[in-house]
């Protein structure tokens, strides 16, 4: 792999650059591996190159039906944080906090992670409440926070409508400062990229049809491109097609797939240099290096496969959008989108067994799995790598659902929805 | 954007009247007491999730504020059907694909 730095740019700059390595290789699939990783989104990118890099496993084929980030790594917000309420889901998601302070170093590759701060307002006394409890719960696992009241939210974020006059003010927030926002693309890129380098083959344009099961185990998938590809394990991370995954695996996921749509303006002067999310008025914004305010709120209600949604939706985000920031309504919007969210009962992912032996699925992410990018590749490829669930993805089982030990972050943890 | 015909209305209606309220034709068990912790966690949490026909319960919550059902096409979103609450779909998946 070709080491980028500074000195190398101003080497190829010599050349015009018009020498550089291609970033990754476009191998056709040997006929066996050790692991095959079905889907080529951040998550399962991240658990490619955690296999090769840290567990040693580098015969490895990721399977991607499309290219590589296109699904829901190229149509998320982009935040990061790590602010969420019950010790499982906190753990989980400050492991992923801790490998993204480290993760353009580690990959060589710059994802652009701003630590730039993330805020969760409340604007009634209930939310006040969980707030406190949530920041406090947060102090307890080690992960910074604070509450703040009405006026040193307005410190931060001098844009926002902390007036009486709002419909519903603003009483105060969260105040994560190690949260922030990443490129996403980027993330995949330098996934892949690392991945790449370690030997593992990136398999695009090659959906997988069916998965191949002998004796209760899974011993390969079947691919419309190159026929059947075997492999000792199989983890399948393909997020909104999930159940139709699990379908072909014979068993079911307690997933429902819904549209979530995003959207960004046009490209404003620096405004706005921290993340704000509401809950209660629901939308949220941050401000992309391009300058583009990039914008997001709840899921579509119906289940869609269609990675579009409904215009009433994105009506109601804009709604919020303006109610929080006035001076945002006359930004013209420039582009918007949807992708398709799994979205698990109880607002946590899937990392787990199934019923299938050596078969494994990384799943129900819903609304905020870019977030936990590299910690879910990290536990999901110790868990692939061993045979056996990482203790930090052991609570994330999908047997969850019929002992009843769920993890209800369900509005505990400004998951948006 | 859905344009929904209401079957109590008689009329059709934009989306924004309405509200989706997850699948249809969930029989609760008839003796709980008797289930084991698999079936009682299948009927909480476990939906159908299909791409393609899809048979889901519907509420106008602006207007009649009753329930109603759809069978629609979650990849396309085309409204095959609108059936009341108690009737059967004509609209079925092919199970064989």
């Amino acid at each position: 792999m070709q080491h980028y730095s500074g000195f190398g740019l101003l080497k190829h700059s010599f050349s015009h650059h018009e020498n550089w390595q291609r970033v990754w290789r476009n191998p056709t699939p040997k006929k066996k591996y050790d692991v095959i990783i079905v889907g080529g989104g951040g998550h399962g990118l991240a658990t490619a190159y955690y296999l090769a890099k840290e567990f040693g496993v580098t015969n490895v084929a990721v399977i991607e039906k499309g290219f590589l980030g296109g699904g829901n790594t190229a149509r998320n917000t982009t935040i990061v944080r790590s602010n969420y309420l019950w010790d499982e889901a906190a753990h989980l998601y400050e492991h992923a906090m801790k490998l993204w302070e480290g993760l353009s170093q580690d990959l060589n590759y710059n994802v652009m992670f701003s630590q730039r701060g993330c805020l969760n307002l409340g604007h009634t006394l209930q939310d006040m409440r969980d707030i406190e409890r949530r920041v406090n719960a947060n102090r307890l696992n080690g992960i910074d926070g604070e509450v703040l009241d009405a006026k040193q939210v307005q410190e931060i974020v001098p844009v926002l409508d902390c007036s009486d006059r709002a419909r519903y003010p603003v009483m105060g927030a969260s105040w994560q400062p190690r949260a922030g926002v990443a490129r996403h693309d980027a993330v995949a890129w330098g996934f892949a990229r690392g991945a790449d380098a370690h030997g593992v083959d990136l398999i695009q344009q090659t959906e997988v049809e069916d998965l191949i099961i002998e004796d209760g185990t899974v011993v390969g998938v079947r691919t419309a491109r190159y026929g059947e590809i075997r492999a000792d394990r199989v983890g399948c991370v393909v997020a909104g097609n999930s159940s139709v995954l699990a379908k072909m695996g014979g068993f079911e996921l307690p997933l429902e797939s819904h549209p979530l749509q995003a959207l960004v303006s046009e490209p404003i002067k620096p405004i706005l240099d921290t993340v704000v999310m509401s809950n209660q008025v629901h939308g949220y914004a941050s401000q992309s290096d391009k300058g583009d305010l990039v914008i997001g709120a709840g899921i579509d209600g119906y289940n869609g496969y269609g990675q579009r949604g409904s215009y009433s939706t994105i009506e109601h985000t804009i709604q919020a959008i303006v109610e929080m920031f006035p001076v945002f309504s006359r930004v013209r919007m420039n582009r918007q989108w949807g992708g398709i969210v799994d979205t698990c009962p109880d607002a946590c992912p899937i990392i787990s067994e199934t019923p299938v032996k050596n078969l494994y699925f990384n799943c129900g992410w819903g609304t905020g799995g870019f977030k936990a990018t590299p910690g879910s590749g990290h536990v999901f490829a110790a868990s692939l790598a061993k045979g056996e669930m990482h203790p930090l993805a052991k609570p994330f089982s999908m047997f969850r659902f019929h002992n009843g030990a769920l993890v209800d972050e369900h509005g505990a943890a400004g998951v948006a929805h | 954007m859905f344009h929904i015909y209401c079957p109590h209305c008689c009329e059709y209606r934009e989306e924004e009247e309405f509200h989706a309220a997850g699948q249809s034709h969930i029989a609760r068990p008839l003796d709980p007491d008797a289930c084991t912790d698999k079936e009682w966690g299948e009927y909480m949490y476990f939906r159908a999730n299909p791409r393609g026909i899809h048979h889901e319960l519907w509420v106008h919550a602006a207007g009649c504020r009753k329930f109603f059902n759809i069978t629609r096409n979650t990849q396309t979103y085309e409204i095959k059907e609108v059936y009341k609450v108690g009737e059967k779909p004509s609209v079925v998946a092919d199970e064989a694909k």
